[in-house]
């Protein structure tokens, strides 16, 4: 398998650069706001043509290579509760092998493709709305707040609706977490459960539902929300692509070219948030994923209707929605430096 | 393969996903050299002298 893989990637070297560069995309994206590295990778594939447990597991299998990374870091940071980790993998690989047969099954029907553009259409969509809804309203929108992320634990609150959860439910065991939360193990079970069922459907990390669930019913410190995040994907995610490649649903000529550009993509992001407030991006970023939503839709009636036009009018608004948002990032980001670097060298003279 | 089911032991499929995990490390390690030794001329040739003073 590994190498026709090899073979794969070497006999259609223009599929490896567009992998490349679309996984460099995803990146800026994933390392700027925190979210969305996975979310346009499986529907992309489903455009392209591949059998949807191919494209939701070699999904999956982009998402525990970019997992591995970000973790990496953060363990360098110090903001991973591995107790917190350790309990949330049980319940979101058991999750993941859920959605991941729940995949198989509609697959046998000939329904995968179809049920999983349409979870998807919702999905963008309303994440989209809220996003875009948030950053017009200037609430900041989805995404990790950097300057919460930043913070000491010490400093921070637990939100109001994470303190009742954790006063109401009080079923044995209850475990102590980083910034002195005291929680129930079932609720960390059921928040990871829930959310692997979706990782395992639609082939995601599902760090843009986990994570606020984290913060808001488990009551964890915004940074430790992030890394622990990142450090459970590792396993559940690697456990579930796993179970995908037994049944040969993990491509390394996708994954490994997606992986090389997005590694790539994410430092850029990641430094970009220290110069750029990614609350004048976030709109784009909402209106992104709505083009998204709008593109899968027009994909699925184009494969519906037989109109291969359409099909490939979606894969190209995906792309160009992602790469006009990436783009504005990068430029946005050098257009300030470049500012910076005007008002300091007059000063200096 | 429908059906929820028990990981089993299998060679070609570690395989894989062991190359991967590898080339994550290995992509961390690499960029994370390249970001130390490329980035400040980089950034000078994108932004201007002084660019990478703040970084």
């Amino acid at each position: 398998m590994l190498a026709s893989s090899i073979d794969s990637i070497v006999s259609s070297p223009e599929l490896a650069v567009l992998f490349v560069g679309f996984g460099l995309v995803v990146g800026v994206l994933f390392g700027f706001f925190g979210m969305g590295g996975s979310f346009l990778v499986t529907p992309a594939l489903l455009m392209m043509g591949y059998p949807a447990p191919v494209a939701v597991g070699s999904g999956m299998a982009f998402v525990f290579g970019t997992a591995v990374i970000a973790s990496l870091k953060h363990h360098d940071l110090g903001q991973v509760d591995y107790k917190l980790g350790g309990i949330m993998i049980v319940g979101t690989t058991v999750g993941i092998e859920v959605g991941r047969a729940s995949v198989y099954y509609l697959e046998s029907l000939g329904l995968a493709g179809g049920v999983i553009s349409v979870a998807y259409v919702l999905l963008l969509g309303g994440i989209g709305a809220m996003v875009t809804r948030e950053a017009l309203n200037g609430d900041g929108g989805g995404g990790v707040d950097h300057e919460a992320a930043d913070k000491d634990l010490g400093d921070y609150e637990i939100p109001e609706i994470a303190r009742t959860i954790q006063e109401t439910v009080r079923i044995p065991p209850m475990v102590t977490l980083r910034g002195d939360v005291r929680v129930s193990a079932w609720i960390i079970t059921a928040v990871a459960f829930a959310t692997g069922v979706l990782s395992g459907f639609l082939g995601v990390g599902g760090g843009f539902i986990r994570m606020p669930a984290m913060i808001y019913a488990i009551g964890v410190p915004v940074p430790v929300a992030v890394g622990t995040d990142l450090f459970e994907i590792v396993f559940s995610g690697g456990i579930g692509s796993y179970l995908y490649g037994q049944g040969g649903g993990v491509d390394l000529a996708i994954v490994a070219p997606l992986l090389f550009g997005s590694a790539l993509g994410a430092r850029i992001g990641s430094a970009a948030t220290a110069i750029v407030d990614s609350d004048g991006i976030k709109v784009y970023f909402g209106g992104m994923l709505l083009a998204g939503a709008i593109a899968v839709g027009i994909g699925e009636v184009g494969t519906y209707l037989g109109i291969e036009l359409l099909e490939t009018a979606g894969l190209v608004l995906v792309l160009g929605a992602a790469v006009v948002v990436a783009g504005a990032i990068v430029y946005t980001t050098l257009a300030s430096l470049r500012a910076t670097q005007r008002r300091q060298t007059p000063a200096a003279d | 393969m429908p059906g929820v089911e028990i990981p089993t032991w299998d060679p070609q499929t570690a395989l894989i996903i062991g190359s991967i995990l590898v080339e994550a490390i290995v992509l961390y390690v690499g960029y994370g050299g390249l970001e130390q030794v490329v980035g400040p001329r980089l950034m000078e040739l994108l932004v201007g002298s002084d660019a990478s003073a703040g970084q």
